[in-house]
């Protein structure tokens, strides 16, 4: 026990009597756990994450993520952590706020109440530590983080982590985090047995004793909240009816990747894609698959086009500034025809950005970041269960139209980790052992059929179809044309292909009702956020609905007959665009969100956009006003 | 060269078939009337029609340049790529197709100035392959523009007052490389030489660094005239496990005796001096190759799925 027991300020606290804590029951619940960066918040988060969608709560998880390894201690900038949205049905966002937070220190905590990521009447638990701290300056940074903090309507409860921690380590720096993992086990009645397992898991690469010694910090964090708090928190759980599986994005990336038969994964370190290389380091080998760490991001490139090229099947992982000097290889595969799957992981951009964060920036480099005319398939999961089954059904159109596909997902995918029903695996998914036949007589490399384009591709190996592939423009044959219609031609043919998979596909669903007065069209991980705003939109009476694309290139068909339904049309993105009513922004000179430029040239529909480049995940919340702002007769 | 076809259901090693050098042969070379590279094709069919490596099962890539025009004078498969960057494409076939005979064909620009970090860690990496470097010193495609090699002094369209820096040596570069395997040196106005030179490097199992002094006639006329027309200026490296022409005895009686295990006396042999050396520097078959330490047995789709689900399992609701 504690010398200084838990305060409460302006709320009076419930009395702890035999009657036990106060449990609050609600349909969901966000915490935030955030410390310095190096402290574990995330480790904790994420196995909380994981632990609550184990045992069967909807759950989405976001990292706060500062962009340097070691940032400054106690520093609002360097707070690093994770928010967790669990809720008795699926959920599909980070939400507003947060409902209860957990700061290892109050400079984090300050710092997300100043980006308003807590609720106006949040519990927060915060270590007390520093209230009596040798160091002046850090006593006072405390007590004005306090008055700041006091003045608004949150539950803080100062809690002795450290000295509780000190109690069974020597050096409670590496185990509060397990000790809060702990505290919010009991909060939520997380099973303890999960999170145990979860520990040895994190820990299976160090020795017993590390796990052990962290599973004993987390029950000491439990039986301390047992002891000293006065609530906690239900969240019912109702068993989902199928199997599920709970995965990150870049996990789902990796494993879908094994799902298609991926043979290589060829790729150079870079935040926040790397990851998928992390997880896939640890597992390809047991499937006959590799990871190349190539040189750079060109060679990465270079190495996946050639494995594929000689038969076998392969992508690249890589983010924007990877993406750009990828460009050149890609226009190579475009050219070729060698089948490519390219998966951007977008960060905040333009040049090293914002390397951790989300952002939508990637799109219109992705369909035209190559010079000259480089047809592809662009396609953006909404989901992390998308973003499994994206890269089996991208390794299959790279494979049928013998083009590029690049499947883009975001930083806030990439990390988030959300339950999914669990694949049933099927063979077909992968590709079939390469075909080594001879190439029947008369055959040519590209045998393109004349009106759509596609043509059978023969590999090294294969007698009788020797012929050599160049980014030269050519003809059937292969061969270096020098005449206007080859290049005319082989144009043609390689920008057919593009429409022919376009006839196959559907027009896209409308959420809400298929006509009204605004339509909201979204891509990529934004969609949860966006139909919650849009929920909430139509409970207030606006007429609104709401548009998710996820192929980008060729564009869903339909969408100028489905926007003819709404007086107005207008995307919501995470990318820069000019507000009007900002100095020297004009209808005519402002620049729009991406997928809105797109959308426009295509439909020639009077498309708006409300976008924003906040580094992190929009919040339903903002994309409310976003649509209230957007309503016909508004702008954004 | 030959490596275990785990990869082919068909097995080709009682192949009957046999072939000539016409079958190797492609479309009409278009380098210049007295380009080096006429003479690099021919014995690179030679060393093709001798070894009877099927034309199926060979590839040729290349990066962008002159003597990128390669694959396309041959009948095997090719990749003409893009400018500095054969390597990795060649990388990413012999890793994943290690039944291939891998070739790759480069410049001096391509290999030594934009594609230089690919060359670096080609040669780290040792995967079995035959890259050639044809060296004329000049951007010849593009029309005389200075290259790493050029030397100083040489003028060029970019450089008109003649090259600014002290050339690069490829040599020297290559076997400061941790884990070089093979460099060699021949040049194109010798076939019997350059063969000779090939034929190890190929017989090599790692990644075989040749660079072939190409004579540009077009640009770099002066470069090599006066060690073509005065043997004297020409230091062959002989020894029995390095390069042997014996036709060539008679003219270059230039010999010195240089063990290709010496890897110190091959980087002292590799700079700068007032006859050209040519034969292997340095060779060593024990280096570690990547495509030995990466190779993976091949997995049906229903292991990889049966696999797959005991993944699933650790993540399972
Ligand atoms: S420019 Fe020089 S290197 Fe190029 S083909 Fe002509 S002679 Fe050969």
């Amino acid at each position: 026990m504690s010398s200084s027991s838990p305060v409460v300020t302006k709320k009076a606290r419930a009395s702890k009597d035999a009657a036990g804590p106060v449990v609050i029951r609600v349909p969901e619940h966000t915490v935030e756990i955030v410390s310095d960066s190096g402290e574990g918040a995330q480790k904790c988060g994420q196995i909380f994450g994981q632990v609550s969608a184990k045992m069967g709560n909807g759950a989405w998880t976001v990292e706060i993520i500062p962009a340097e390894i070691q940032p400054p201690a106690r520093s609002g900038p360097g707070a690093s952590g994770n928010r967790i949205r669990i809720g008795t049905q699926p959920v599909t966002n980070w939400g507003d706020a947060a409902n209860l937070v957990v700061a290892f220190n109050e400079q984090a905590l300050l710092a997300r109440h100043e980006l308003e990521a807590l609720h106006e009447d949040a519990i927060v638990l915060v270590e007390n530590r520093w209230a009596t701290h040798d160091d002046d300056d850090i006593r006072r940074e405390w007590t004005t983080a306090m008055e700041v903090l006091g003045k608004q309507d949150y539950r803080i409860i100062p809690v002795p982590m450290e000295e509780q921690c000190l109690t069974v380590t020597d050096n409670p720096r590496r185990g509060k985090n397990m000790f809060v993992l702990g505290m919010l086990a009991w909060i939520y009645d997380r099973d303890i047995e999960l999170i145990r397992d979860a520990i040895r898991q994190s820990f299976r690469k160090k020795a017993e004793a590390v796990a052990r010694a962290n599973i004993e910090l987390m029950e000491l964090g439990y039986r301390w909240a047992e002891a000293n708090l006065d609530f906690r928190v239900e969240v019912p759980i109702e068993k989902p009816p199928t199997p599920m599986i709970v995965l990150n994005g870049n996990q789902a990336l990796a494993m879908g990747a094994v799902a298609a038969g991926m043979d290589l994964c060829a790729m150079y370190p870079i935040t926040p894609a790397t990851s998928v290389s992390h997880y896939l380091g640890e597992i390809f080998e047991d499937f006959g698959g590799i990871v190349h760490q190539a040189e750079d991001e060109i060679a990465a490139a270079g190495v996946a086009i050639g494995a594929s090229y000689a038969g076998k099947v392969a992508f690249t992982v890589t983010s924007g500034p990877g993406l750009a000097l990828k460009t050149e290889f890609i226009g190579l595969a475009t050219m070729t025809e060698v089948p490519l799957v390219v998966l951007d992981v977008q960060r905040g951009g333009p040049s090293t950005g914002l390397p951790t964060k989300v952002e939508q920036s990637d799109l219109l480099a992705a369909l035209y970041g190559q010079p000259g005319d480089a047809p592809k398939v662009v396609m953006a999961p909404a989901t992390i269960e998308e973003c499994f089954h994206m890269v089996v059904t991208a390794r299959r159109i790279a494979e049928l139209f013998r083009c590029v596909v690049m499947v883009l997902t975001d930083a806030n995918l990439a990390t988030g980790v959300q339950p999914f029903p669990r694949p049933q695996l099927d063979p077909r998914w992968q590709a079939a052992p390469p075909d080594l036949r001879p190439v029947p007589e008369g055959v040519k490399p590209y045998d393109w059929d004349p009106a759509s384009g596609l043509s059978r591709r023969f590999i090294p190996g294969q007698p009788g179809g020797m012929h050599t592939l160049t980014g030269l423009s050519h003809d059937e044959y292969s061969h270096v044309g020098y005449s206007p219609d080859v290049h005319e031609r082989g144009c043609a043919m390689r920008s057919r292909k593009l429409a022919v998979f376009q006839t196959t596909l559907k027009p896209p669903g409308v959420y809400g009702d298929t006509k009204g007065d605004l339509l909201v069209v979204g891509w990529g991980s934004t969609k949860g956020a966006i139909e919650e705003a849009v929920d909430r939109a139509r409970a207030r009476g606006l007429r609104v609905s709401s548009l998710h694309l996820r192929i980008l290139s060729p564009l869903e068909p339909g969408l100028k007959e489905i926007f003819s339904r709404f007086r107005k049309v207008a995307t919501v993105e995470i990318n820069y665009s000019d507000r009007l009513g900002d100095p020297y922004i004009t209808r005519e000179n402002r620049r729009l969100g991406q997928l809105a430029w797109l959308l426009r040239a295509h439909t020639l529909v009077d498309v708006d956009c409300w976008t924003r480049v906040p580094g992190q995940p929009l919040r339903p919340k903002g994309i409310l006003e976003g649509i209230e702002s957007m309503m016909p007769g508004g702008h954004a | 060269m030959e490596t275990s076809c785990s990869f082919l259901s068909c097995d080709h090693d009682d192949d009957e078939r046999s072939w000539t050098m016409e079958d190797y042969a492609g479309a009409i070379p278009r380098w210049c009337p007295g380009c080096g590279d006429h003479a690099i094709l021919a014995a690179v069919e030679r060393l093709l029609e001798t070894e009877q490596l099927p034309p199926e099962r060979t590839v040729f890539v290349s990066g962008i340049g002159c003597s990128s025009r390669f694959p396309h004078y041959l009948t095997t498969y090719g990749f003409h790529g893009i400018h500095g960057r054969a390597l990795p494409i060649a990388t990413g076939v012999k890793l994943r197709r290690p039944d291939l005979h891998v070739f790759a064909v480069m410049g001096d620009g391509d290999c030594c100035s934009i594609g230089a970090g690919h060359w670096i860690h080609a040669v780290r990496y040792n995967v079995d392959m035959v890259a050639l470097m044809l060296d004329n010193g000049i951007y010849g495609l593009t029309k005389n523009q200075t290259s790493p090699t050029t030397p100083q002094g040489h003028p060029s369209n970019t450089q008109p007052k003649g090259s600014h820096l002290m050339p690069l040596n490829p040599l020297s570069a290559t076997l400061g490389v941790s884990n070089a395997s093979f460099v060699a040196q021949t040049a194109d106005w010798m076939p019997a030489h350059v063969y000779a030179t090939i034929a190890a490097a190929f017989r090599h199992r790692g990644f075989s660094f040749v660079r072939i002094l190409q004579r540009c006639p077009q640009y770099t006329d002066d470069l090599f005239q006066e060690a073509v027309r005065n043997p004297n200026l020409v230091e062959m490296l002989v020894h029995p496990d390095g390069v042997d022409a014996p036709e060539l005895e008679k003219i270059f009686k230039n010999r010195r005796v240089h063990d290709p295990k010496d890897l110190d006396m091959g980087r002292h042999l590799a700079e700068p001096f007032d006859r050209i050396r040519l034969g292997i520097f340095f060779r060593d078959e024990s280096r570690q190759r990547y495509e030995e330490l990466r190779h993976q047995r091949i997995h049906t789709a229903q292991e990889r799925i049966d696999r797959l689900n005991e993944e699933f399992e650790k993540y399972a609701v």
